[in-house]
């Protein structure tokens, strides 16, 4: 059987061996999101309720989660958080998902798409992605906004951070690819109209911002991890236990 | 197979304790399950505690408002309805004239059933099998000074919402809680911070 | 049955009125199993366990889904966020579909080795082989009812394989999806076959499937026939009741998978993008096509094997084929001894290429294709089918060892 085992592992080695290569992007930085701090995605979702809400809803989500779950007063929420309204006009409740009203119609003549939703972005896109999609704007005249993307090349999406990270230029070098073809290739950006945020700071702001996103994504994950762990404690018990009640009753069996 | 030397009070206990640990799974297993039928995030939503604004009522109105898919009013009751609900023909003739079997916050159980005298806030629905009374503040006869009155089968109550007896309604009419977050403005559906 | 199971009391009135205890015997106390099952032999089991997780999340999910081209999504989300411990729900479900498919071919891996499929358990195999199909009909109308991108161009491109068929291919898929694209009407009725219709299909054949198995008896990893060493009440001398002794043993097999199960639903429900796809996060959009499109891993072999063969019909045929081939492999297999420890080592051999093959095409129909890529897909696509060939050409003058009298 072990022998077979190793046939089959090593018959399927070329197989599992290629590695799929894509475009490459820059920037191509991994970040990980740390879970437990609150103060972080605050943060984010301050930022996202400022400059991202007023395209892009996420509207399967409840502001009271959020604050519940981030540790937002509801007064908090109020006051901090909640800019939108309903249709009368009178700002939105707590206990409401955070939707947005723009028109999709609009939206669509605007950015030639309508703004996604993005209560499951980081789930769909992943953390690493948001983080350099949002480092990864450039100044490229020939598109409408005057801006490109690294990571997302063409995107109809205008900058909205752009007051916090400013302004900035690719450093491009030729490159020769995969497949012989010479080609421009982004190896880095130099800032060349300074925003609000230092390097550093606007990092730190895109990172509680997409820390937020994946918060949102999946806001019960916490919860899962803390069931899941008292879950298998007690399996492992019962699995103890089941295990000496079969070998209890296999002694009957020569 | 062969039975010699079976430790049997050891299969036993081994037996009863997975039976046990296992039944305290299953258990747990459970709970999750009929927790799903709980009112969810969407529904408790819904059923926020509503405002109410009565900082434009007349004397003698009603207003209706919907709190968790119910009809809830806000009559302002006027002297001479309030002056009904200490009437002997009034009093001699209700079912639960001290609202001991009937439904209120602690803060209405009081004669006339409310924080505030002027001020009536009740549900909208009649205790016999659900349909919603009507304001009949006019509605005087030989056994009957005004007040609500059931179109379904004939169920009275006064302008505390208090049931008469001889009618299909077991209780008065249900206060649901409430509170004044000022003088024009009532929380319907919240206990005031105490 | 016998004199003793006429009890007194509940039960024996019970008795009067219904066989309780006559089945209980039957099918738990004395039942005899081979007394030599192996680690192998869990997946039978665990199946009819996941069986009934997936019925009873199932359930408590359909409280809440909206089968609405225009809810659906939101309804899963909602379900996730909003409902009570509905997120454990999901992904008890989710998850469970996939275990579904590890316990079964796994469980049809087992039979493969030790020749379950042999006379006289053609019949179990073949309930087997619908309970399978049944069961890959369940998952592909399920995995439409979240209305994420993956489901929408998931059953776009498996529904458009019926458009290969000549004459009525058109017509067909028309039909199905009851719309010119898929649409709220094919959502409303893959939901309806999904929660009913299928599962009925698949209990039923299930029960077929262990009624069958009772009938003749269990194999076991010798493949040697207990029933013709029997002691002088007529209880096969290798066998053991199944009830207290393979209920006992299964049940730490039951807790073993738990443990599993319950890893990947707590701590990694998406399991890197192979259970829940990733581009199924964003709803479906009939304008879009996600860049890259897999279906979920359980059927990428057979879709690697349709992706390999150069023209749409016969892709369509070799894929269908690679599923019926194996409901005749029990008049494939002419071998007359059935455990892989006695048979030829050809065999093997054969088995080995079956594994690598199915396994290879499994990672080529997760993966975009390239040329080296179908180029592997043809050479594994041939080795899944020279299996069958191979089994009907060694069986025939198979050189085998001896197989003992009684079970090791």
């Amino acid at each position: 059987m072990k022998k077979g085992l190793i046939i089959v592992v090593a018959a399927l080695l070329p197989v599992l061996g290629w590695a799929a290569g894509g475009a490459p992007t820059y920037p191509d930085d991994d970040i990980d999101i740390n879970w437990d701090d609150k103060a972080s995605m605050q943060r984010g979702a301050r930022t996202f309720v400022n400059y991202c809400m007023g395209c892009h809803a996420v509207g399967y989500s409840r502001y009271d989660r959020v604050g519940r779950d981030l540790g937002i007063s509801d007064e908090q929420l109020l006051e901090n958080l909640i800019f939108t309204t309903n249709k009368q006009g009178e700002q939105t409740k707590v206990g409401e998902l955070m939707t947005i009203n723009m028109n999709a119609e609009y939206a669509e003549q605007a950015f030639g798409i309508a703004p996604p939703d993005l209560s499951l972005i980081a789930r769909s896109r992943g953390v690493d992605w948001l983080y350099n999609y949002l480092r990864g704007f450039y100044i490229d005249e020939t598109r409408p906004f005057g801006l490109n993307n690294g990571v997302f090349p063409n995107v109809g999406m205008p900058h909205a951070l752009v007051e916090l990270q400013g302004l900035q230029a690719p450093k491009k070098v030729v490159k020769t690819n995969s497949e012989g073809k010479e080609e421009e290739v982004i190896v880095g950006y130099e800032i060349v109209k300074p925003g609000s945020q230092s390097k550093s700071e606007y990092d730190q702001t895109v990172y509680d911002l997409v820390a937020f996103l994946d918060y949102v994504s999946e806001p019960y994950r916490q919860t899962r991890h803390k069931v899941g762990t008292g879950v298998i404690i007690f399996l492992f018990f019962f699995l103890i236990l089941t295990y000496f009640l079969k070998k209890e009753y296999w002694k009957d069996i020569h | 197979m062969s039975s010699e030397g079976v430790d049997n009070s050891r299969r036993r206990f081994l037996t009863a304790a997975t039976v046990v640990v296992g039944a305290v799974g299953t258990v747990a297993v459970a709970v999750p399950f009929v927790k799903t039928w709980n009112p969810s995030a969407r529904a408790r939503s819904a059923g926020a505690p509503v405002e109410a604004d009565i900082s434009k009522m007349q004397l003698g109105q009603q207003v209706v408002f919907k709190w968790r898919g119910k009809p809830v009013w806000v009559v302002r009751r006027d002297q001479k309805a309030l002056a009904t609900l200490s009437m002997p023909k009034v009093l001699d003739n209700l079912r639960d004239a001290s609202s001991d079997q009937s439904i209120q916050p602690d803060y209405a159980k009081n004669p006339q059933r409310s924080i505030k005298d002027e001020y009536f806030v009740v549900e909208g629905i009649c205790t016999h099998l659900g349909c919603s009374p009507s304001y009949r503040p006019d509605m005087i006869t030989a056994d009957f000074e005004g007040g609500f009155y059931c179109p379904c089968h004939g169920s009275k109550f006064d302008f505390a919402g208090r049931v008469y007896s001889g009618v299909p309604a077991p209780t008065n009419l249900t206060v649901p809680p409430h509170y004044f977050i000022n003088d024009g403005l009532i929380l319907i559906g919240e206990d005031g911070v105490a | 049955m016998s004199e003793n199971s006429s009890n007194n009391g509940l039960i024996g009135w019970i008795d009067a009125r219904f066989p309780l205890t006559k089945m209980y015997e039957e099918h738990l106390s004395k039942y005899y199993a081979p007394k030599n099952f192996n680690f192998w032999y869990f997946f039978g089991s665990l199946a009819l366990l996941v069986l009934v997780i997936q019925i009873v999340t199932g359930i408590f999910l359909t409280m809440h889904y909206k089968p609405d081209g225009e809810l659906a999504f939101a309804s899963v989300e909602y379900i996730a966020r909003d409902v009570d411990w509905g997120w454990l729900m999901r992904y008890l479900h989710s998850t469970g579909a996939s275990a579904f498919f590890v316990v079964v071919y796994l469980h049809m891996f087992r039979g493969l080795m030790y020749g379950s499929y042999q006379k006289p358990r053609e019949l179990i195999w073949l309930f087997g082989m619908f309970i399978f199909l049944a069961l890959m009909a369940e998952a592909f109308m399920g995995y439409l009812l979240p209305w994420g991108q993956m489901s929408y161009w998931g059953a776009q491109v498996i529904i458009s394989l019926f458009g290969a068929i000549p004459v009525v291919g058109d017509e067909l898929t028309l039909w199905i999806r009851g719309d010119f694209v898929i649409s709220d009407a094919t959502l409303n009725r893959f939901f309806a076959l999904h929660v009913i219709a299928v599962p009925l299909v698949l209990l039923m054949l299930v029960v077929m499937h262990i009624i069958a198995l009772h009938e003749v008896g269990s194999n076991n990893p010798d493949g040697i026939e207990i029933k013709k060493n029997k002691d002088a009440n007529g209880i096969p001398l290798d066998g053991i009741p199944f009830h207290p002794y393979y209920s006992v043993k299964d049940i730490v097999g039951v807790v073993g998978f738990l443990i599993l199960f319950s890893a990947v639903v707590f701590f990694t429900p998406e399991m890197g993008g192979y259970f829940l796809e990733y581009a199924n996060f964003i709803p479906a959009n009939p304008f879009k096509t996600p860049e890259h499109i897999a279906p979920v891993w359980y059927f990428t072999p057979f879709y690697a094997i349709l992706r390999a063969v150069p023209d749409k019909l016969m892709g369509v045929i070799a894929m269908f084929a690679a599923i019926a081939v194996l409901f005749v492999l029990p008049w494939i297999d002419r071998g007359k001894v059935r455990s892989i420890r006695y048979r030829a080592s050809s065999f093997k051999w054969l088995l080995v290429m079956l594994v690598v093959s199915f396994i290879g095409l499994g990672y080529l129909g997760a993966v975009p294709a390239t040329e080296t890529r179908t180029f592997f897909a043809r050479l594994f696509s041939v080795g899944y089918f020279a299996f069958f060939v191979g089994i009907w050409w060694i069986s025939k003058n198979e050189n085998t060892k001896p197989v003992p009298e009684r079970v090791q």
